[in-house]
């Protein structure tokens, strides 16, 4: 293993001058995700600076109805806030969908939102990646791919984005504050993770030093009605083969409000826009919630031993939307087994 | 607390001290000035080495030296090629070991590891198994030294005369061991002598190995292992760490310590080869069987032979006048497989049973009554009577246990919600086999007793049970007897391995703890301030048991899962399994031994699976997170219960063994209960949610 600095920042700003400082600098939360890959020779930085200990260890109600919630927040402290569980429990149940309950109690929120794939060719310095290593290659799309993207991938890279949390963000238009070198900005959740295209090496749209401090989460009314529904192979301690997350709001029999978004099919959360549109203002049936799920899978390019992912993800979309049609019914939770 | 005698659930002895964390492993013994080794893995699947450049690994801080083929030391002869490691320039697999950075610190040897550059001058290679391969051979014998090929009467006229046929292809992925403990090995030389602190499941066999390979004779070797966290086979016999770890410490002169980093096991320490078997089986209308043929298809590496013997279990199961049973492998440039727990029968099981299961619905009888209408008193491919054969009564108290009666067999009509439910069964086999071994008692002047023998507890409980037929030959409270297992300076005694480890360990045991109170009761007076120790060897009494017996444990098991109509998971919502094992020494690690197998075969029934990559030539799930083994989420009800089975020709215990036998069938009733509830046969392991949802159509959401 290479050598490394390590710092404990006191201070957000203190953080971002140290990565500005040093060009091999890397930010450390709850180090689940960022020390397996430095075992694995993946991650090789200078310095490490720490900050897990900055003061955005807190979820506060905002003025506008909603919640901050700051990003050295534990998954499983966030998972467990009365609030979340009764206002959002899409996030709520997100999270408990995640790894096991010891890495839940060491990820934090803002690492969890920057892990990196689990391609198996990512995560073997032995072999060609272009995310880890640009113009080597991708030898997943003709390999070992059956997790890998349906959705939004290029011929460059078929990776998947891992976290579970992140696909309730994005149905929620959870916002990312940013503190970088030039001060403060927002980023919406769905526009935080990038696509592939050309550039497979670049998962987020942050630079170097960019230092997400809080999630923000709007009123979002209709998210009291929502739900995760996480399907894998283990039932427990497993990424997704896909995920859907949803919220909707039913008023006489018409889809009044509606959120979808997808995890285990793309380098990002999928949020399931083409389907929205189609499902707001229509009948709230298994029909139409299933001609507007084929419209927004219509666009899938799946591989060779991944395309049970399209049907799947469907089947998942439009179950999670009849349950959450019936107000009152079961959560998906509630009925497994 | 009861006496601990043989019947009694005995607490594990060690267990205080694993779960406290004091029991020390292979590599937590604390030994002065000690270095650190890494291997560096092939990055070819076949081809040769070109050249090494050590230099910027010799030049990271505290790297004290590399050894690759040019400066290690050579080696001795032994069987095995995987032992070899160095000594030529030649690469067999992608990920053979081939160099070695040895430092002061763990982190320095990674980075010496990482800084070794290997040129290699690459050919083409060949990784994938098929049945048409043309380098399938016949091996001369199989792994266990069984008949590669057995044949009785004539099975193509009566197959072609049956009223009911069943040929079908099964096929199972390759598997990983993957125990918690990794391969891991403590080297110390003291002049010429060696001790090495090693995480395997016979500590002779490696004493006699690493002799053999460095020239030295046994009695300057010594190999301990007191506690071993896990082996699954792949600890049975040495592994190439341990030759590794002798080696850099004999190079550097001081004490080495190497545990095989996960992502590297997959490669070095062994699996079980992936199999492709076709089984054909021919009945009358009631189900009672003429003709079975069960053909495997399975391959080996280029550095040695294993060939799983997975078409054993059919000359032994089932009563069949025409029978053909034949193992075919072919050699590929892929890392060696070998043991894992029940090998062949595991594999084999899953193709014969679930090839049962598909001949009572064919037949459209009951599993359960096909399985009895097809029992024998003699084991068919010997004609020998069975010393015990409890299947029968497993199946008629599996049955009872677990609600059989009235089950409706038509598949796909069970639903719970957006569940469909289904249930299914198989039965288990496993041989009950014995090696000589020898052991030791001591009456101890301080009225204590000690029993040495070179047994090894890999977890399963042998250190206690051992202590139990100890204290009940001497006729003594077991809180009275101490033992001494793990270690090549005691008594010699076998592997823990093919399920043999008890009764062989045991049969010493007991033979010599008899002796010793037979000459306490004949001594009269006081003991000597020596003690009095006796030694006994069973070579004789093993050979001397009858020939004339088939000598088998055997089980049922059933189960019970949901499968999701949209998303095609499956979860298993029960497990039950009876099994006839003989005299059942200890209830408590029985049942651990047992529910532990069971889990295994369910895991191996949905979720294990490694996968060959054709174009790198490895298997690509190398860590727990992606090889998915089944963890408590998976496994929510599993029971197991055991029959009462005198067996007077087994050895003084009458017992047989139990660490494998749970796996056997798991997978097939597992199979058979998706079937009952989808309607989808899934002959391909594992049981994937793609495999199954091209078949839910029905009951999914509508198109359009």
């Amino acid at each position: 293993m290479k050598s490394f600095g390590y710092q404990r920042a006191q201070r957000a700003q203190d953080a971002v001058a140290a990565l500005a400082a040093t060009p091999g600098a890397c930010y450390l939360g709850g180090g689940t995700n960022l020390v397996d890959l430095m075992k694995l020779g993946v991650e090789r930085p200078e310095l490490l600076v720490d900050v897990s200990r900055l003061p955005h260890g807190t979820v506060d109600r905002t003025a506008s109805g909603g919640l901050m919630i700051g990003a050295a927040v534990r998954n499983s402290e966030l998972a467990a806030e009365p609030v979340v569980r009764e206002r959002y429990p899409v996030l709520s149940q997100a999270l408990l969908a995640g790894a096991s309950p010891q890495l839940r109690n060491a990820a934090t929120i803002g690492g969890n939102l920057l892990q990196r794939t689990r391609c198996l060719y990512f995560q073997d310095i032995g072999k060609p990646c272009n995310k880890r290593e640009p113009g080597t290659g991708c030898p997943a799309r003709t390999g070992v791919h059956r997790e890998l993207a349906v959705l939004g991938a290029s011929p460059h890279c078929v990776a998947t984005h891992p976290s579970d949390m992140a696909v309730a963000l994005a149905a929620l238009d959870a916002e990312v504050h940013v503190l970088g070198p030039d001060g403060q900005r927002t980023v919406p959740v769905t526009e935080l993770h990038r696509l592939p295209g050309e550039h497979p090496e670049r998962d987020t749209v942050l630079a170097h030093g960019d230092l997400i401090t809080h999630v923000e989460l709007g009123p979002v009314p209709e998210a009291v009605n929502s739900a995760y529904r996480k399907v894998r192979d283990r039932a427990s301690y497993s990424f997704a083969l896909v995920s859907v997350a949803a919220a909707l709001e039913v008023l006489d029999g018409t889809v009044s409000r509606v959120r979808l978004a997808f995890g285990g099919v793309a380098a990002k959360p999928w949020r399931a826009y083409t389907a929205e549109e189609r499902l707001l203002g229509g009948p709230a049936t298994e029909a139409a919630f299933t001609t507007a799920l084929e419209a927004e899978l219509a666009p899938a390019e799946p591989l060779h031993d991944n395309a049970f992912k399209v049907p799947m993800l469907r089947n998942t979309a439009v179950r999670t939307l009849a349950r959450l049609a019936r107000s009152g019914g079961p959560t998906p939770g509630e009925e497994e087994r | 607390m009861n006496g601990g005698g043989l019947g009694e659930p005995l607490a594990r002895l060690e267990g205080r001290e694993k779960v406290t964390g004091t029991a020390r492993y292979a590599v937590d013994h604390p030994v002065d000035g000690c270095c650190y080794a890494w291997p560096v893995p092939a990055t070819i699947a076949k081809g040769e080495i070109t050249s090494i450049d050590c230099a910027a690994a010799l030049a990271e801080p505290g790297v004290l030296a590399v050894l690759t083929h040019e400066n290690a030391p050579r080696l001795g002869e032994v069987d095995d090629a995987t032992l070899l490691v160095l000594q030529s320039p030649r690469v067999a697999h992608r990920g053979q070991y081939v160099a070695l950075a040895v430092a002061d610190s763990l982190e320095a040897a990674r980075a010496g590891a990482g800084a070794v550059r290997v040129d290699y001058r690459a050919e083409p290679h060949d990784v994938v198994l098929r049945a048409d391969h043309p380098g399938m051979y016949k091996p001369d014998k199989v792994n266990g030294l069984y008949a590669t090929d057995r044949e009785r009467g004539d099975f193509d006229a009566a197959y072609a005369d049956s009223a009911v046929c069943v040929d079908e292809v099964y096929r199972t992925p390759a598997l990983h061991n993957h125990p918690m403990e990794p391969h891991a090995t403590t080297a110390v030389w003291a002049g010429d002598r060696l001790r090495v602190y090693e995480s395997t499941q016979g500590a002779d066999w490696v004493r006699e190995t690493l002799a053999a390979l460095f020239a030295l004779p046994e009695e300057q070797v010594t190999v301990s292992c007191e506690h071993v966290g896990g082996g699954f086979g792949s600890k049975g016999t040495p592994r190439p760490q341990v030759v590794l770890a002798v080696m850099a410490a004999r190079h550097t002169g001081r004490p080495v310590k190497l545990a095989v980093p996960r992502p590297q096991m997959a490669a070095v320490t062994g699996h079980r080869a992936a199999t492709e078997q076709r089984v054909r089986i021919g009945a009358d209308a009631e189900g009672r069987i003429s003709a079975l043929a069960h053909e495997v298809y399975t391959y080996s590496s280029t550095l040695r032979e294993f060939v799983e013997q997975a078409a054993v279990p059919a000359r032994i199961m089932y009563a069949s006048p025409h029978s053909r049973t034949t193992h075919r492998v072919t050699r590929l440039d892929v890392p060696s497989p070998s043991w894992m727990r029940a090998p062949g029968e595991c594999s084999g099981m899953f193709a014969l049973e679930a090839a049962m299961d598909e001949l009572a619905v064919a037949c459209r009888i009951d599993p359960v009554e096909l399985r009895l209408r097809n029992d024998t008193d003699t084991e068919p491919d010997s004609g020998h009577p069975f010393s015990s054969r409890g299947l029968a009564a497993c199946l008629r108290d599996g049955a009872r246990r677990f609600g059989w009666a009235g089950r409706d067999p038509r598949p796909g009509v069970r639903s719970e919600g957006r569940w469909l439910t289904g249930t299914g069964m198989a039965a288990s086999c496993y041989p009950a086999q014995v090696a000589p071994s020898q052991a030791e008692a001591v009456a101890e002047a301080s009225g204590r007793f000690r029993v040495r023998t070179n047994a090894t507890d890999i977890g399963t409980g042998a250190r206690t049970v051992l202590t139990q037929i100890a204290a009940e030959a001497l006729g003594v409270p077991s809180q009275l007897v101490d033992i001494e297992i793990g270690c090549s300076d005691l008594p010699p005694a076998p592997v823990a391995g093919g399920s043999s480890g008890t009764a062989s360990w045991g049969w010493a045991v007991h033979k010599a703890a008899q002796a010793l109170a037979k000459e306490l009761a004949e001594l009269g007076g006081p003991l000597p301030e020596t003690g009095l120790s006796v030694r006994a060897d069973t070579a004789q009494d093993v050979a001397d048991r009858s020939q004339r017996y088939a000598r088998h444990a055997f089980g049922a098991q059933f189960a019970e899962v949901a499968v999701d109509m949209d998303t095609g998971e499956t979860r298993l919502r029960r497990l039950l399994g009876v099994f006839a094992v003989g005299r059942v020494l200890n209830p408590r690690t029985a049942r651990s031994q047992l529910v532990g197998g069971m889990i295994m075969g369910g895991s191996m029934a949905l979720l294990e699976h490694s996968t060959m990559d054709p174009r790198f030539g490895d298997h690509a799930e190398r860590d727990l997170a992606s090889y998915h083994l089944a963890v408590c989420a998976d496994v929510p009800e599993v029971s197991a219960y055991w029959i009462d089975e005198p067996d007077e020709q087994l050895n003084p215990m009458g017992s047989k063994g139990i660490g494998e036998i749970g796996i056997v069938g798991t997978a097939a009733a597992v199979t058979s209960a998706v079937w009952h509830a989808t309607g989808v046969r899934v002959r391909d392991l594992p049981v994937r949610p793609e495999l199954l949802l091209p078949g839910l159509g029905e009951w999914q959401v509508p198109n359009g």
